[in-house]
């Protein structure tokens, strides 16, 4: 049940919207000239502000498989892109040598098959879904592999090809859907970038993230949502280390639901205060009278329009 | 240069790329130029637009349509924008152009000058100062790194402030043959920072992990009747660096030198960082990758504006673990202080913000000039809060105390533990 690219920008938010993303038409925009263009789409931004979530999202209204490739520091060729099924390989020469077979040329030709390859992420996004439609390649949170790493992958980004020494050049019939993150715990070389469309995932408004709410936690009551948000943006005012994302606010407002709670009471702000701050100095520092101020602000707010 | 045929759009045998020229058709004759003149200005302000950029662009355009602005705003901006701290300087630009393309011409007339013959351009009047700003620093194509890295740009306009000590530093003063020894040595100083193993292998003669791509074309090339055994190792790599050096009034005499071994270092290998602070942080990484040393000082002096002021460590290692800790520290950094811990703020929220850095990198070595005087005793506010929170104690006031450093990280860690616990109980 592969569904086709969406035609417009238009299009492209409501497909997001089905998938039960809220995006900003600006994402929106970049979403639809990546898909359109067939481009990587690149997505920096903070943590827990739904960027992995789009891929997610995608694969799933468009019926595409989704391959992801979770990066870290020192990733190689032999997990992201493929590796030789050296066991078999060896088995294969052992009962090549059992049948008297001498020809070297015929054994390596045979072992270096595409039968003995193991293919990683990279290498089964280069090939179509039994459907015949490319998949979805995730990429997530490119920042935390190494140079050398992201300098291999601009091979796979600008041709969507991959070379291995003993088969050849393998090419995508069709190129994949490509959506790159990444946390800035460094930069990006711009040569990635430069193939890209590129865009940064900011903090929701409190319009937004509301709606965000609405969608993601449908049984929370109105009134607590809308608390929920107003002290989430107004920590976010605040001088603190990580600043709670989209993914902490739905986790409070999980953790709110499972606790029965339908209005905001300091108390309770306190005992929760850990779904939503990940630092101890954060959560030292929001703790008691902070959390109690800003709670009662929020209340006032919300009484006062 | 893709925008030739457009600098005279009236040259009609001028051939335009074929997706230029299939808009053209679209669109009548303007939006292709203009969008290749956007890019230009942006190219001129900074960011790193080629030509391929603006073919992008133009094809961006075309996926998109030129009916509603806020979407024409946003793929542009898919196209042009690279870095979160970009967005300002487009957000300028596109609004500045696309609203009064006079206004633009001027501007580009500014930049360009070689465009103003065809047109009498009157003088130009300033715009918003931060585009205007951006655009003259980008007339001087003689300074390639001004392409490359637009940050910096950014960052000297975004921390100008008027009501701080802004005193430029003196290196005049230090006799030329003194200088040329300090140079020579310094310049040849390596810090031996261990090397840390990562996940990549190489090839290995020594039997430890067996490798078996290796293995296997080995068995074939000698017709798979023996296999002999290929092994690999773990490579190993110099983890990143960061320096932090504080460059207030009390450091003043010891600045120079050390800016000369940072320099040193950040040449030597990759992945080093470098900041200066006084009462405010200031990356000169960038500045200090040059690798003339006169060059690097100098830009680095025109980058800093607050040498020889006061200190507020705090406040400066606040903004570090703000906004540059989370994109420096990654990977397992090694971290290196500069300073003699006399703080303004008498160690305000200091403790706090060593803890924070602390954990956030692998090591973290102090280097205190102070530390040469005989009966050195830590007991000033600023000392004491940064003491507890450093893995290495070391002095540097002069060129043998560098060399000293360079013997001491190469000592056996244990007797390194040994006496940083003599330090903390000394206070």
């Amino acid at each position: 049940m592969t569904e086709k690219l969406p035609g417009s920008i238009d299009e492209t938010v409501n497909h997001l919207t089905s998938g039960k993303y809220v995006a900003d038409r600006s994402l929106a925009t970049a979403l639809y000239l990546a898909l359109k263009l067939g481009r990587p789409l690149f997505l920096e931004g903070e943590a827990g502000v739904g960027k992995t979530e789009i891929a997610k999202v995608l694969s799933e209204t468009l019926g595409r498989r989704l391959i992801r490739l979770q990066c870290y520091e020192g990733l190689d060729v032999a997990s992201a892109v493929y590796e030789w099924n050296y066991s078999r390989q060896m088995i294969d020469i052992r009962i090549a040598e059992a049948a008297g077979q001498q020809d070297r040329q015929a054994i390596e030709k045979s072992i270096f098959s595409e039968e003995f390859l193991i293919k990683r992420p990279l290498l089964q996004a280069l090939e179509a879904d039994p459907s015949g439609e490319p998949p979805v390649l995730l990429i997530d949170e490119l920042d935390r592999t190494d140079e050398p790493f992201e300098a291999f992958l601009l091979e796979v980004l600008s041709d969507f090809q991959v070379t291995i020494p003993e088969i050849g050049t393998i090419t995508a019939e069709k190129p994949p859907i490509v959506i790159i993150t990444s946390n800035r715990t460094r930069e990006i070389h711009d040569a990635i970038k430069r193939r890209c469309f590129y865009y940064w995932v900011d903090y929701p408004d409190a319009k937004r993230e509301l709606d965000i709410l609405s969608v993601k936690c449908p049984e929370a009551p109105e009134e607590m949502s809308q608390q929920i948000v107003a002290f989430v943006q107004r920590l976010r005012e605040r001088d603190l280390f990580k600043l709670p994302g989209v993914a902490e606010t739905i986790d409070w407002t999980n953790a709110l639901l499972q606790l029965d709670r339908i209005d905001l009471d300091p108390q309770t702000v306190n005992d929760t205060l850990g779904t939503l701050l990940k630092y101890q100095d954060d959560i030292e520092k929001i703790k008691g009278s902070e959390a109690a101020n800003i709670l009662e602000q929020v209340k006032a707010d919300i009484a006062s329009r | 240069m893709t925008s030739k045929g457009v600098q005279q759009p009236g040259n009609g045998d001028q051939k335009l790329p074929p997706g230029l020229a299939l808009l053209e058709k679209l669109e009548g004759n303007k939006l292709v130029p203009n969008i290749m003149h956007f890019g230009r200005v942006l190219r001129a302000a900074g960011l790193p637009v080629g030509p391929g950029k603006i073919l992008d662009a133009v094809s961006a355009t075309q996926a998109v349509g030129i009916e509603s602005r806020r979407d024409f705003y946003w793929s542009l901006h898919a196209v042009f924008v690279n870095r979160r701290d970009q967005h300002e300087i487009f957000d300028q630009a596109f609004h500045i152009f696309w609203r009064d393309p006079h206004l633009l011409e001027r501007m580009l007339g500014l930049v360009m000058p070689f465009m103003g013959d065809e047109e009498e351009a009157p003088p130009p009047e300033p715009p918003s100062r931060r585009v205007a700003e951006a655009m003259s620093s980008g007339d001087e194509p003689e300074k390639p790194e001004e392409e490359k890295d637009p940050e910096i740009d950014v960052e000297a306009t975004l921390t100008a402030s008027a009501n701080e000590l802004l005193q430029k530093m003196d290196f005049e003063d230090m006799s030329a043959e003194e200088l040329a020894k300090a140079k020579a040595l310094i310049s040849r100083m390596r810090l031996p920072i261990q090397d840390i193993p990562i996940r990549r292998f190489k090839r290995s003669n020594h039997p430890a992990k067996v490798d078996m791509r290796g293995t296997l074309r080995a068995a074939l090339r000698s017709g798979a009747a023996v296999i002999p055994l290929q092994y690999r190792t773990r490579k190993t790599r110099t983890p990143p660096l960061v320096i932090l050096c504080d460059i207030s009034g009390s450091m003043g005499r010891y600045t120079r030198m050390v800016l000369h071994f940072m320099h040193a270092i950040t040449n030597d290998r990759d992945r080093v960082h470098t900041f200066l602070f006084g009462t405010r942080l200031t990356n000169v990484t960038r500045h200090l990758r040059q690798k003339d040393i006169d060059i690097a000082l100098d830009s680095c002096i025109d980058a800093v504006e607050d040498w020889s002021g006061g200190t507020r460590i705090g406040e400066c290692l606040r903004d570090f673990n703000q906004f540059w800790s989370r994109r420096v520290l990654g990977q397992g950094a090694m971290m290196i202080l500069i300073s003699d811990g006399l703080d303004r703020d008498a160690g305000r929220g200091l403790s706090k913000e060593m803890e924070r850095l602390h954990k956030s990198c692998r090591r973290l070595i102090w280097l205190n000039p102070l530390l040469r005087f005989e009966g050195f005793e830590p007991k000033s506010q600023g000392i004491k809060a940064i003491l507890p929170h450093v893995d290495e104690f070391r002095q540097v006031h002069n060129l043998e105390s560098l060399t000293q450093l360079v013997e001491a990280l190469n000592r056996q860690m244990v007797r390194r533990q040994e006496e940083m616990t003599q330090w903390r109980e000394a206070m």
